[in-house]
């Protein structure tokens, strides 16, 4: 077995105009993923806006904190999940679940993880 | 025998290492004892069990089970009579195209690992050097392992949106061979031969698909003219030149009884349109006697499945020879514009030949010396030259 990190990435904007009835279908499509996943779900979590984002950089009297996320992009990181696959095709399976991966404006990307025996 | 032993490693670089020492064991072998009666198998038993000897050792190194080693790479290894060497192939091409490798990627592990080009000759068919595509090489072969991707046949539902890649990738392996885009020689036998092979494969193995029996039929429908396509100087000769007797029947005969195969009772697919046209021109006895209507006709159908600028320049040249000269090169004009077609000297080339043909000789030469300056192949670039040479003289 192996584990991926799947990291959900969108565009703020759009996750922001949602409705709530769209907001509900989408917690229950996160719901269904989860229920899917059973075991092979090692954890994960929505984050909370990019807004919010505080980076660490290296400056001349120590670690300097700025505003915002760590790269300035458009689609950003929404959320995550850690899962537990035999093999990228499972993993790939499992991820195409997500309701991100049927908006037009999100997608995620799938980040095998080092193992360390 | 690379596919066989990938089955016992699950890891490509040991797996081609084991390979290479198969060989050499053999060189000295087969010249004491005689070459045996199923060399492959010979081979492919002394390259597995090469594999599980290391792996073996590596597991004492380590002092771990290595999660490499399945049961059923363990029973394999024992059992060496067992020929499945077909699967294996498939095995290994499924991974080689798998959608989460690029593109590229994928052409260059497949001429590589199914096809048994060096990694020079991969480089020289995509115009890269070779550290490039050793890196390539390198980089596809990592993530294969790192990302775990699975050595194995995609399931049934998987099946149809995977094997468009093979397929994609096996078709463009063999139009490199066709018309090799460098080089002294037009063809390149070693890349076509390898293209049919795997297509012949897939065909075996996947026997119901549809699509998979379009490529074939339009490799087999293609590859018919390939000793036409040359004189024995290395001149190209074109299309309405060649000497139709010496088309390969058989060739034709096979393709045509595939293409009815891909055809029957499901809606055509992009290489099923393809081989149909590939199929008129076939049927043609004489370059006059060519269907041109059917053949515009075919690339409408080939457009709407596979929007694609090179679809459109074929079309137009199409209508060229349906139409006429000036018709031709109306339907070229606004491709001009198109971004992908800009080095693509073809589109320089069709435009020079209908200039030609209408007397236009200023803009024929223009046109033609486009096209001398996008083609990289020797064979071509004669071709081109000649014709020059002609416009020139009439222009004066």
């Amino acid at each position: 077995m192996a584990r991926y990190l799947i990291l959900i990435y969108g565009d703020e904007k759009q996750w922001d105009a949602m409705t709530p009835d769209e907001w509900e279908r989408h917690g229950a499509a996160h719901g269904a993923f989860v229920a899917a996943a059973g075991p092979a779900n090692l954890g994960g979590a929505q984050l909370q806006p990019a807004s919010t984002a505080t980076s660490l950089r290296a400056g001349d009297g120590g670690p300097v904190p700025t505003d915002g996320p760590f790269v300035e992009t458009k689609e950003v990181l929404g959320g995550y999940y850690l899962i537990e696959a035999p093999d990228l095709d499972a993993a790939i399976a499992l991820a195409s679940r997500l309701p991100e991966v049927a908006a037009s404006h999100s997608g995620v990307e799938i980040r095998p993880i080092v193992e360390r025996n | 025998m690379l596919a066989a032993t990938v089955r016992v490693t699950r890891d490509l670089d040991l797996a081609e290492e084991c390979a290479q020492d198969a060989y050499a064991r053999a060189l000295q072998a087969w010249e004491r004892d005689g070459v045996p009666d199923r060399p492959g198998a010979w081979l492919t038993t002394v390259a597995r069990n090469r594999a599980l000897d290391l792996l073996r050792r590596e597991t004492v190194l380590r002092r771990t089970l290595p999660q490499l080693v399945t049961e059923e790479a363990v029973t394999a290894g024992a059992d060496e009579e067992r020929p499945a060497v077909d699967d294996d192939r498939l095995r290994l091409i499924f991974t080689c195209c798998h959608p989460a490798l690029a593109r590229d990627a994928q052409v260059a592990l497949t001429l590589r690992l199914l096809c048994g080009l060096s990694t020079a000759e991969v480089a020289r068919a995509f115009l890269v050097r070779e550290a490039t595509m050793a890196a390539r090489i390198t980089r596809a072969k990592k993530k294969i392992a790192a990302a775990r991707i699975p050595y194995r046949v995609p399931s049934a539902e998987d099946l149809p949106v995977r094997v468009g890649a093979v397929l994609d990738v096996v078709h463009l392996v063999f139009t490199t061979g066709h018309t090799a885009p460098v080089g002294e020689r037009l063809v390149r036998r070693d890349l076509t031969d390898g293209a049919l092979r795997l297509a012949r494969m897939l065909h075996r193995l996947l026997p119901g698909n549809g699509d998979v029996a379009g490529l074939l039929a339009l490799l087999l429908l293609t590859d018919a003219r390939r000793d036409t396509r040359a004189a024995p100087d290395g001149r190209l000769v074109l299309l309405a030149d060649q000497d139709r007797g010496r088309w390969d029947t058989g060739r034709i005969a096979e393709g045509t009884a595939l293409l009815t195969e891909a055809l029957s009772g499901r809606p055509p697919t992009r290489y099923a349109v393809q081989a149909a046209i590939a199929a008129v021109h076939a049927e043609a006895r004489t370059w006059a006697d060519t269907d041109w209507v059917e053949i515009c006709g075919l690339y409408d159908v080939l457009r709407t499945l596979w929007p694609n600028p090179v679809v459109d320049l074929n079309r137009a040249a199409a209508i060229g020879m349906r139409d006429g000269p000036a018709a031709g090169l109306a339907a070229l004009e606004p491709l001009r514009d198109e971004p992908a077609l800009a080095t693509y000297g073809y589109l320089s080339a069709a435009r020079a030949d209908f200039l030609r043909r209408l007397g236009r000789w200023d803009e024929a030469e223009s046109a033609y010396e486009e096209a001398l300056a996008l083609s990289g192949n020797d064979a071509e670039r004669a071709f081109l030259a000649g014709r020059l040479t002609e416009v020139r003289a009439n222009r004066r």
